[in-house]
């Protein structure tokens, strides 16, 4: 009923470092022996996987605590050291201790009359910026003490101390060994300790000098048995097994009286293996290896890096009841729901709670188990206990099936999920969808809601999720909803709207199509619009008024279309001004800016006055609408789309030409001296900024010449002045000519030496030279052409390849600074920690998503109060 | 070679800076329920109030021109370089 009563409760945390008598306390053997087992396999008393550490074979039980496999989490042992032996991690501890205190008396540095006022000085410090603040003054600190070469408490001559990395300290040439540096640091009191920031209660500094090492549990070390009933021991125990035994042939050589070179080259070996032991990435020492040369993975590198503890296993989650598969487009599905392969429907399940009122529905779940679907994979009894469904076991479950069971059934349509595509960069990466259970092995969503996800069809996988409990799905879907993430946050429009063929479909429907009753009847069905009320009784209707039928009848919009000029006379004549009244369109076309994502306000205007749920619908009918007006029409490009008359080509051919007499004659006067400068340019510049001029004016005329004479009911343009695809400059590049090709700016200007190619003369500075394409690319490319198009091709491929890691990062640095960041209710934008960054979110404290287009329409709010 | 004297604070893209008094600062303080320490913050040697003289402690109110809101104030705690 109610959670675990509390019994002790946490205070307060005090990090500390273990001292050796806690060591000893706080283990329960102590290791004296490098064997592991003995002849019988049986773990050796006194060794590394004494049974006393805990338990790692079934069957056998811990002689510390007396449990099982997987219920004794282990115990510690220790060793002791024949020498004690820097711990690698506090050496620049150790280091500072030793510059800052006295080597006779133990005390700081500092006069006993000014301790106080260093104290104080820390403690402002800290009190105006923080523990940051405190460490980076304490430091400053440490270095003014190291050169201090008089003891002002004992009036005894200091030396200077030098570190040989890593682990040895050295003062006058002589080592000092870890035995007199631990003397040393014993004498440090506690109080001159809180000067570094060391809390001596917790940490003696002289407990960085190891005098025994503790012995983790093997629990953390378990040896896995081979096929072949060899053993293999964790790296941990290979290591472990390295410093018992080093530290017992020191042990006999002290005992023996060996010589002093001896002992302190084993000294230095155990020390090496501690280290190692630590760290094995030590920069200064080679990585302690396996037979085999890979080196071992010792405990910093279980915890450090992406693939340590921390951020493989705590910060990283792995979760169940997902799935992922390539995505296809399905525009026949709704906006707000996913298809998903019958597989996967098969394999993920929702739980469902066993009522008195819906066993009988849930039974037939069972009954038909989990290979034929709809079934059910699991049944789960009010105390936790899973149960697999199977042939066998069937009926039995449903015998035994009451209120309290939950039955795990296949998803079927109508089913909550979230559907993800990585980047995740923003909150529109994850949205809420209803399942759809489809054929084949991909997910399916409809290309309207790509623009979200940033998605494509060409082998772009997604993900899905399925919440499993009641709370999750309720907060997926008021949260979470394809609906609810209609309008952008970024800019206040909708992110959502009609793509490729929905824009065409509508942009031919709207402009000039006339259809007959029968046929208007048929494509507004078709596109599921089932209220045809609001069609008159005629018998003919224009595209106009069919497109109408999909809107609310008080809804009224005034909006530009994409060719919009300003001049009102050419707007008329190209119905570019959008003029909604009481729900019909009256004039202008539904182009990219009116229906196209992030663009235009009609779909603003109809979340805002009719709400989401009535928008994604009217939304999803004209999306379909375009494409049936599409499949009604039939419609696609094709070659001859780009052919011009032959006026046409010899008027391109004659502005070419043109241009290459003028790059002619500024080149003959550049040889002859004649150019005259730009201010602040070298004559060399002037040529190729004036060159470069000539030949992007000519390129840009024959795009007008295309433009011109190009069919204007030729499929290919009409893709491009709807918005739906391409434009003047692709169709000026397919049918006129391609134009300059550009590195850095310049014209091409590397290859060989003075030219660009070895068909050049050195020094060529003409358009051909330089990577001008002079021709289309239905014409085809000449060589040296195709080779200065693949040149610039190359490069932004590289480009493209290389930035995009590159932003990534940044926007992940970005995120990761400013995840805290919240507007608080007062307005104003604070960070965690109560800091002010903002004191008006955004200078004008306006959400944007409330917005249109990052604007208030103030004329209508005033409009719309005064009615009411 | 003597720089010549450079006035960042008629610079176009510097906004004005003035220093308020003590019954603002009260006030400012009492509006967000902040203390000194939870404000953003500008050294005392910053070029744009060298001319103010200001000492630490003291807080600058800052007039920007924005985009968004048309005209903006930002406040800043004077901190020690």
């Amino acid at each position: 009923m109610m959670g675990p009563s509390i019994h002790k409760k946490v205070d307060s945390i005090v990090f500390g470092v273990f001292s050796p008598k806690i060591i000893k306390k706080m283990s329960s053997a102590k290791v004296v022996t490098p064997e592991l087992y003995d002849k019988e396999g049986y773990p050796v008393d006194g060794g590394l996987m004494d049974i006393r550490l805990g338990v790692i074979d079934p069957g056998l039980r811990c002689k510390t605590c007396g449990q099982k496999l997987k219920e004794c989490t282990g115990h510690f042992g220790y060793i002791e050291l024949a020498r004690p032996v820097i711990h690698y991690n506090f050496v620049s501890t150790v280091l500072t201790l030793l510059r800052s205190t006295c080597r006779e008396c133990g005390r700081v540095l500092i006069p006993k009359n000014k301790i106080d006022s260093y104290a104080k000085v820390l403690d402002q410090a800290e009190q105006e910026g923080g523990i940051s603040a405190r460490r980076s003054k304490i430091k400053e600190i440490i270095t003014t003490l190291r050169t201090t070469n008089k003891c002002p408490w004992c009036k005894s001559r200091q030396q200077k101390v030098v570190i040989e990395k890593p682990t040895s300290f050295y003062e006058n040439e002589k080592r000092i060994t870890p035995i007199e540096a631990r003397a040393r640091l014993e004498k440090v009191p506690d109080e001159d300790c809180m000067l570094f920031g060391i809390n001596a209660k917790a940490f003696r500094p002289e407990w960085s000098v190891l005098t025994v090492l503790p012995i983790p549990p093997v629990t953390m070390r378990p040896s896995i048995t081979l096929e072949s009933g060899e053993r293999s021991e964790d790296d941990l125990t290979h290591k472990l097994g390295d410093i018992v035994r080093i530290n017992q042939r020191l042990f006999e050589n002290i005992n023996a009286g060996a010589p002093e070179i001896i002992i302190e080259d084993l000294w230095d070996l155990l020390q090496y293996h501690i280290t190692t032991f630590f760290d094995n990435a030590v920069a200064q020492l080679p990585p302690a290896r396996h037979r085999s040369g890979q080196p071992l993975k010792t405990i910093s590198a279980r915890i450090k890096s992406k693939e340590g503890r921390i951020r493989h296993n705590l910060a990283g989650k792995r979760t169940n009841f997902s799935a992922r598969t390539v995505i296809s487009p399905d525009p026949m599905i709704d906006l707000d729901e996913v298809g998903i392969p019958i597989i996967v429907a098969m394999k993920l399940s929702v739980p469902e709670k066993v009522t008195e009122w819906n066993a009988e529905y849930l039974k037939k779940f069972i009954d038909r188990g989990p290979k034929k679907y709809p079934g059910a994979n699991y049944v789960v009894r009010p105390d936790g206990k899973k149960k697999k469904i199977t042939d066998e076991t069937k009926e039995q479950v449903i015998e035994e099936l009451q209120p309290g069971y939950s039955v795990e059934r296949h998803l079927m349509d109508g089913d909550i999920a979230i559907f993800n595509r990585q980047p995740s960069l923003h909150r529109m990466s994850m949205m809420c969808h209803r399942i759809r259970v489809l054929p084949n092995k991909t997910f399916r969503l409809n290309p309207a809601v790509c623009a979200p996800y940033n998605a494509d069809f060409d082998g772009d996988e997604m993900n899905l999720h399925v919440p499993q409990t009641e709370e999750a799905r309720i907060e997926a879907e008021i949260l979470m909803q394809v609906k609810t993430q209609l309008i952008s946050p970024r800019y206040g429009l909708s992110i959502i709207g009609c793509i490729q063929d929905a824009i065409t479909g509508n942009y031919l429907l709207t402009k000039a199509l006339n259809f007959s009753r029968e046929e208007a009847v048929e494509l507004l069905l078709a596109a599921r619009e089932n209220d045809l009320s609001s069609l008159s009784n005629k018998q003919k209707f224009s595209g106009k008024e069919i497109f109408s039928v999909l809107l609310p009848t008080d809804f009224n919009f005034e909006g530009k279309s994409k060719g919009f000029t300003g001049d009102e006379k050419v707007d008329m004549k190209n119905d570019t001004v959008v003029v909604i009244k009481k729900g019909q369109l009256e004039s202008g076309i539904m182009d990219k800016a009116n229906l196209g994502e992030g663009s235009g306000l009609m779909l603003r205007n109809l979340v805002k006055q009719y709400g989401e749920q009535k928008a994604i619908e009217i939304l999803g009918k004209i999306f379909r609408l375009g494409i049936e007006v599409l499949l009604k029409l039939g419609f696609s490009c094709c070659l001859h789309d780009t052919d011009m008359p032959k006026e046409a080509r010899e008027e391109i051919e004659n502005t070419l030409s043109k241009a290459y007499e003028d790059v002619d004659e500024m080149i003959a006067q550049f040889n002859e001296g004649k150019l005259e400068a730009f201010p602040g340019r070298s004559v060399e510049e002037t040529l190729e900024l004036k060159i470069l001029e000539r030949l992007n004016g000519a390129r840009n005329k024959t795009g007008g010449i295309v433009g011109d004479f190009a069919q204007k009911d030729s499929s290919t343009i009409i893709m491009a002045n709807s918005g739906a695809r391409g434009n003047p400059l692709n169709l000026a590049q397919m049918a006129g000519c391609v134009g300059q090709q550009a590195l850095r700016g310049k014209r091409i200007d590397l290859g060989y030496s003075g030219r660009t190619l070895s068909a050049f003369k050195k020094g060529d500075l003409s358009p051909d030279s330089r990577g001008f394409i002079r021709n289309s690319f239905k014409k085809g490319l000449a060589p040296h052409e195709f080779f200065f198009g693949a040149m610039t091709g190359r490069d932004s491929l590289m480009d493209t390849a290389l930035r995009t890691p590159k932003s990534g990062y940044l926007y992940r640095r970005l995120a990761n600074a400013m995840q805290d960041v919240k507007i608080e209710y007062d307005e104003s934008v604070r960070d965690a920690t109560g800091n002010v960054i903002q004191f008006n979110y955004g200078e004008d404290n306006l959400d944007v998503s409330k917005t249109e287009g990052g604007k208030l329409n103030v004329q209508r709010i005033i409009k719309s109060v005064l009615k009411a | 070679m003597a720089t010549p004297k450079f006035d960042v604070t008629k610079h176009i893209l510097v906004p004005k800076h003035t220093i308020i008094s003590e019954r603002e600062r009260k006030q400012v303080l009492e509006k967000y329920n902040i203390t000194y320490k939870e404000l953003p913050k500008i050294l005392v040697n910053d070029s744009a109030i060298k001319h103010l003289k200001p000492k630490v402690g003291d807080i600058v109110k800052i007039v920007r021109a924005s985009l968004t809101a048309g005209e903006t104030i930002y406040y800043r705690g004077v901190i020690n370089a």
